[in-house]
């Protein structure tokens, strides 16, 4: 059962890390749309 | 490719889904000089295609603009329905200070279509598959009951799957779930959550699910990676899945056992299926993630056109012009066709994989399985394994 304990651990943290790190990478949904939105010319 | 049969299956599930759209009788417009007249209002109540090529052309023309000093000539030759007509059927040049895809349509009357089907036929016909399927899981379950080991169990165990095919085989599925959990939230929030909780409940209920759905998605999709690497080969097809499906695989007569290697047909069929159903839920489900980046149904629907394909099941050429927002809810469309076809064969595979049959679980669980199991179910499996055991002593000692 080990490797699906491990399983889950890893859908945590990859699901934490894509939910913050891509935010903080300017990924997220807020930070794409406001650079596709603000036209700067 | 893959895309353009996804595309055509999409149009043949949209075709039956929702009411046929009957094209309705011509109509006489000279009275209304090309105006909608009553039979035309009547016709599309009735949900029946109405020629608007009229109403499309009708978007006023500058060139016949009067001069300026002259009576309305400040309108620029188009007139206020002239010019909600343009903007209705997207033909107005409009510029906006705004640089999103979507910002210049300003009428996308798509949108209703899209709903209706959204909280119509996807919410009802789904509803009907996965309650369907459970209904069926719990009738087979009365009738057949749990699938028990024939044989005298051995007590040996034989490894089935190593820690790294476990791993990956949870990942996909640990995902899977909490996808199609917040998948469903999501898509019953307003219909089911919200009159049994109230609004207050639902709405954090409602931001964690599109946080967690949104995000998972990444051990999803990282977990159909590695399962494809892992038993493509060993699901490919051979002689023995005819004799396998020939006979149900044993599921419905005790005592028999037809002959498997490592994967049945049965289970073939489950991993094609997850394959196939897998990449497009990633597919479509990307685009949404990324929000007009990732348009995918309009050059589908050329090459399709391309094909003639609409025609092969009688429809008309599928549209090639679409707005950023329609491509969207073409993307959410398919995607939840998609989940709710994927969520009931995987319902059938959890049944299997637990309470089902005796000593599956341990396939996924602990990595081994009573050997007396794996030569009712793998028999030419376990055949190979046991061939290679007898190897490994002799390939260690070759001296010897």
């Amino acid at each position: 059962m080990k490797a699906m304990w491990i399983a889950f651990a890893a859908i945590a943290a990859i699901t934490l890390a894509a939910g913050f790190g891509l935010e903080r990478a300017g990924f997220g949904t807020a930070a794409r749309s406001a650079s596709a939105d603000v036209r700067l010319d | 490719m893959l895309r353009a049969v996804l595309a055509l299956i999409l149009s043949l599930v949209l075709a039956s889904a929702l009411p046929a759209q009957e094209a309705a009788p011509p109509v006489d417009r000279a009275a209304t000089g090309g105006a909608p007249t009553l039979a035309d209002i009547l016709a599309r109540q009735e949900a029946q295609k109405v020629d608007d090529s009229a109403r499309r052309q009708a978007i006023g023309d500058p060139a016949n603009a009067a001069p300026i000093t002259a009576p309305l000539g400040t309108l620029g030759g188009a007139s206020d329905p002239d010019l909600w007509r343009a903007l209705r059927f997207n033909e107005a040049n409009v510029t906006s200070t705004a640089r999103n895809p979507a910002a210049t349509v300003l009428i996308q009357d798509g949108g209703m279509t899209w709903l209706e089907f959204r909280r119509g036929p996807l919410a009802r016909y789904g509803a009907w598959l996965l309650g369907g399927t459970l209904v069926a899981l719990a009738l087979f379950y009365l009738i057949r009951g749990r699938i028990r080991i024939d044989g005298e169990k051995t007590g040996r165990r034989v490894l089935r799957f190593t820690s790294f095919e476990r791993f990956g085989h949870w990942l996909l599925a640990g995902s899977f779930l909490l996808l199609g959990v917040t998948g469903l939230i999501t898509l019953f929030g307003r219909t089911v959550i919200i009159p049994a909780l109230g609004k207050e409940a639902f709405a954090p209920l409602a931001l964690a699910s599109k946080w967690i759905h949104n995000n998972v998605a990444w051990a999803f999709m990282l977990g159909l990676a590695i399962v494809i690497l892992a038993w493509t080969f060993q699901n490919l097809p051979n002689r023995h899945d005819l004799k396998w499906l020939a006979v149900g695989g044993g599921l419905f007569s005790k005592g028999v056992h037809p002959p498997a290697k490592k994967f049945n047909a049965g289970q073939k069929l489950i991993f094609w299926g997850v394959v196939v159903l897998g990449l497009s839920i990633s597919v479509s489900g990307l685009s949404l993630l990324f929000p007009f980046e990732m348009p995918l149904f309009a050059k589908t629907f050329g090459v399709l056109n391309d094909l003639g394909a609409p025609g092969w099941v009688g429809l008309d050429p599928l549209p090639t012009q679409l707005t950023a927002q329609e491509e969207m809810q073409l993307a959410q469309a398919w995607h939840g066709i998609v989940a709710f076809v994927f969520l009931a064969m995987i319902l059938a595979h959890i049944y299997l994989g637990s309470i089902g049959m005796e000593g599956a679980f341990d396939a996924m669980g602990s990595g081994e399985v009573e050997e007396q199991w794996a030569r009712e179910h793998h028999s030419l499996w376990l055949d190979e394994v046991k061939a290679r055991e007898a190897e490994a002593p002799k390939a260690a000692h070759p001296a010897e």
